[in-house]
């Protein structure tokens, strides 16, 4: 079990390593093959005309005038270097460690930026996704347990209705529903869950339901599913026949097994859930790492643009080594091959 | 003196053999069970009115092909069809309980405890996530309240029993760990560890070599003479019913076409089916195009059954019977000596005179 952890981990750092490269080159080389410069993209202005001494200069403070290679490895070693960043007009600051460069746009450390805004992003993954688990593996076991039957009927109906319906509409339906018709939660704005628990819960909320929607209901069919097979499987049967109670059989033999395949899938679904979230965080105002990203994107920040798809795909991966975990204590055929 | 206490002591265990017997002298009476499923193309009689006895130290053996409704029948008599799903009709007398009217719950308490089950396919037949001692100890500890240390005991000294080596070690090894052969001990040693009094074997060799094949058949016929247990052992292997069995059911089409003693049935078979399947055991001693005869055509659809006999379609002799009875009539299962029964419509002095005249030399 141990060897298995270190080898993903080992398996993940290569993985980050790939993405530092491919973001790098992405929107290193995307402004150049426009026609612009990346400084224009790294001053949040105009910059002087091509050619002019002061273009130099702001090209050689950011790099961008050494071979490819080395403007990526200074990128790299940059971040664990604390060092002044300048946009060349009399505004220049420290970037502290982890330095992720400086936004000239927002006029602030992008490692900050994304420092603030992590636990609400954090939030929002952790506590829709388990909501969505939850409520999909419950809908999802007792359907496949009773194929044909009314709670199957409607659950699967509803599902079908959830898979169909996107997050820019429940989302905004059920502010306008919760919040302002109904006035059930007439503050909705966002408070750290260190400062009001109760008013972070609040906050929290519907932007949980808006995001566990479309995804609790993918899960419950996909365990129907699996629970309607692995219920056939012969060891089910070898389950019964020892004389063990039905929950056992079910949730001792059936569900474990039909959990393997879910948890497969949950781990690919965490990168659908990033973009889900831009989403949700933009329809409730959450100032998380999706409502950063538009932001920056808007504003044509590329170091905040960098900072957050690394950190995300960082976070991505994190997420993923813990679902091959979690895989390996599930099915104990994953640890030793 | 000596030998007077060795002569008790031979006597001792028929003794206690004659204390728990029931008053019926069968110890399991299967009295006309029928399982139909009903399903959209129709319903699907996969056991049509089947009966027979099984005896305490005794094996029964039920041959037929695949579909000819030998595993249904086991999973009726452990009550493992879904009641929803299933029809099953007769009567399963088990130590004196219809187990077709008892309820779940009390089935329950019988599963495992005094009904044990060896499966076909062993690895699919145990759980690939839990440990193989685990998934014994299980069974224990449903039917007997005991710490998990006991049950781990109990288990242990099981593998050990069925032959496995390094029985505390291989108590925290997956099934996916085990060879073939070790998973067939290990879900016996699962079926036993109760103490079952009827063991159903559904085609527990099916999946294993034939080396390893005898020694867990060996295995089987020991054990169920230490715990003094019936035995059903469905197979379609008839070497195997020779070897192990006392009695044989054979099973077509969800009947049951012929059933008798095994001498009967290997020495004095008389339904054409049944000649069938003698002859299509290989013979190695044979030149290769003699070695074996199949049965020509498919085994009945079950959910249009064939009228008349339920073999028919394949049999070769039916052109012995006056006015195409074959076709039109269906034969009752009847007795032509004590304890031998045969469905069949062919008179029987003209049914031994086939076989020894035209069946036996070909054999």
């Amino acid at each position: 079990m141990i060897r298995y952890i270190i080898r993903r981990l080992l398996g993940a750092v290569v993985v980050v390593w790939v993405v530092s490269v491919v973001t790098f080159l992405i929107f290193q080389l995307a402004p150049k093959l426009s026609g612009q410069s990346p400084v224009y993209y790294y001053i949040a202005k105009q910059p002087p005309p091509k050619g002019s001494v002061q273009f130099r200069e702001l090209e050689h403070a950011f790099g961008f005038d050494r071979p490819l290679l080395q403007q990526y490895w200074r990128w790299l070693t940059q971040i664990f270097k604390a060092h002044q960043v300048s946009n060349g007009s009399g505004e220049s600051s420290a970037c502290h460690l982890p330095c992720l460069g400086y936004s000239f746009k927002l006029h602030t450390q992008v490692s900050s930026l994304i420092w603030d805004a992590i636990p609400v992003s954090l939030g929002l993954a952790v506590g829709a996704s388990l909501l969505w688990l939850v409520g999909g593996l419950l809908v999802g076991t007792i359907s496949g347990l009773r194929p044909g039957s009314i709670f199957d009927r409607i659950g699967m109906v509803g599902t079908l209705t959830a898979v169909s319906v996107p997050i820019f509409f429940t989302g905004p339906i059920l502010l306008l529903l919760v919040v302002y018709k109904w006035k059930w939660l007439p503050d909705v704005s966002y408070a750290s869950i260190t400062d009001d628990p109760v008013q972070w819960l609040k906050s929290m909320i519907l932007p949980w339901i808006a995001l566990a929607f479309a995804f609790a209901a993918l899960y419950a069919r996909l365990t129907r599913a699996n629970m309607m097979e692995t219920m056939s499987e012969d060891f089910i049967r070898t389950a019964r026949a020892k004389g063990l109670p039905r929950r056992t059989v079910v949730l001792k033999h059936g569900l474990r097994a039909a959990l393997t395949p879910i948890i497969t899938i949950f781990g690919i679904d965490l990168g659908t859930l990033i973009g889900s979230m831009v989403i949700t965080e933009t329809v409730f105002n959450l100032k998380g790492l999706g409502w950063l990203s538009i932001q920056a994107i808007r504003g044509k920040d590329l170091p905040v643009i960098m900072g957050v798809t690394i950190i995300a795909a960082i976070a991505l991966v994190v997420a993923n080594v813990v679902v091959d975990v979690l895989y390996a204590v599930i099915d104990p055929r994953v640890r030793l091959s | 003196m000596s030998r007077e206490s060795e002569a008790t002591l031979e006597t001792a265990p028929i003794e206690v053999y004659g204390e728990r017997a029931p008053q019926s002298d069968a110890f399991l009476s299967v009295r006309d069970l029928r399982v139909h499923f009903p399903t959209d193309d129709g319903l699907v009689k996969a056991v049509d009115g089947i009966s027979f006895d099984v005896h305490r130290g005794k094996i029964l053996g039920i041959v037929g092909e695949s579909g000819s409704g030998k595993s249904v029948t086991s999973q009726a008599i452990l009550g493992l069809h879904k009641r929803t799903r299933a029809q099953v009709t007769g009567q399963i007398w088990f130590n004196g309980r219809d187990l077709v009217e008892v309820s779940e719950g009390d089935m329950r308490g019988l599963r495992g405890n005094d009904i044990a089950m060896i499966f076909q396919d062993p690895l699919s037949s145990l759980h690939p996530f839990y440990r193989v001692g685990a998934q014994i100890s299980e069974a224990y500890r449903v039917h007997n309240s005991v710490s998990k240390a006991e049950a781990r005991r109990v288990t242990v000294e099981m593998l050990d029993r069925v032959g496995i080596p390094n029985p505390s070690s291989r108590y925290d090894d997956y099934p996916h760990q085990f060879s073939g052969g070790m998973r067939q001990r290990a879900m016996i040693a699962m079926a036993l560890v109760c103490r079952p009094t009827l063991l159903i074997a559904d085609e527990p060799t099916t999946a294993l070599d034939v080396t390893v094949q005898a020694q867990i058949l060996e295995l089987m016929k020991e054990l169920a003479g230490e715990f003094n247990s019936a035995i059903i052992l469905i197979t379609h292997d008839l070497g195997v019913v020779a070897e192990t069995c006392a009695d044989v059911v054979v099973m077509y089409g969800g009947q049951c076409v012929e059933k008798g003693a095994v001498e009967d049935l290997f020495y004095r078979p008389e339904m054409p089916y049944a000649w069938g399947l003698l002859g299509s055991m290989p013979r190695m001693d044979r030149t290769r195009q003699a070695r074996l005869t199949p049965i020509p055509g498919q085994p009945p659809s079950l959910i249009q059954v064939p009228k008349g006999c339920v073999f028919q379609p394949r049999c070769q002799f039916k052109d012995r019977v006056e006015g195409n009875r074959c076709v039109t009539e269906h034969p009752e299962l009847l007795e032509t000596a004590p304890g031998h029964a045969v469905r069949c419509h062919i008179d029987p002095a003209e049914r031994r005179q086939i076989f020894t005249n035209e069946i036996l030399p070909v054999l």
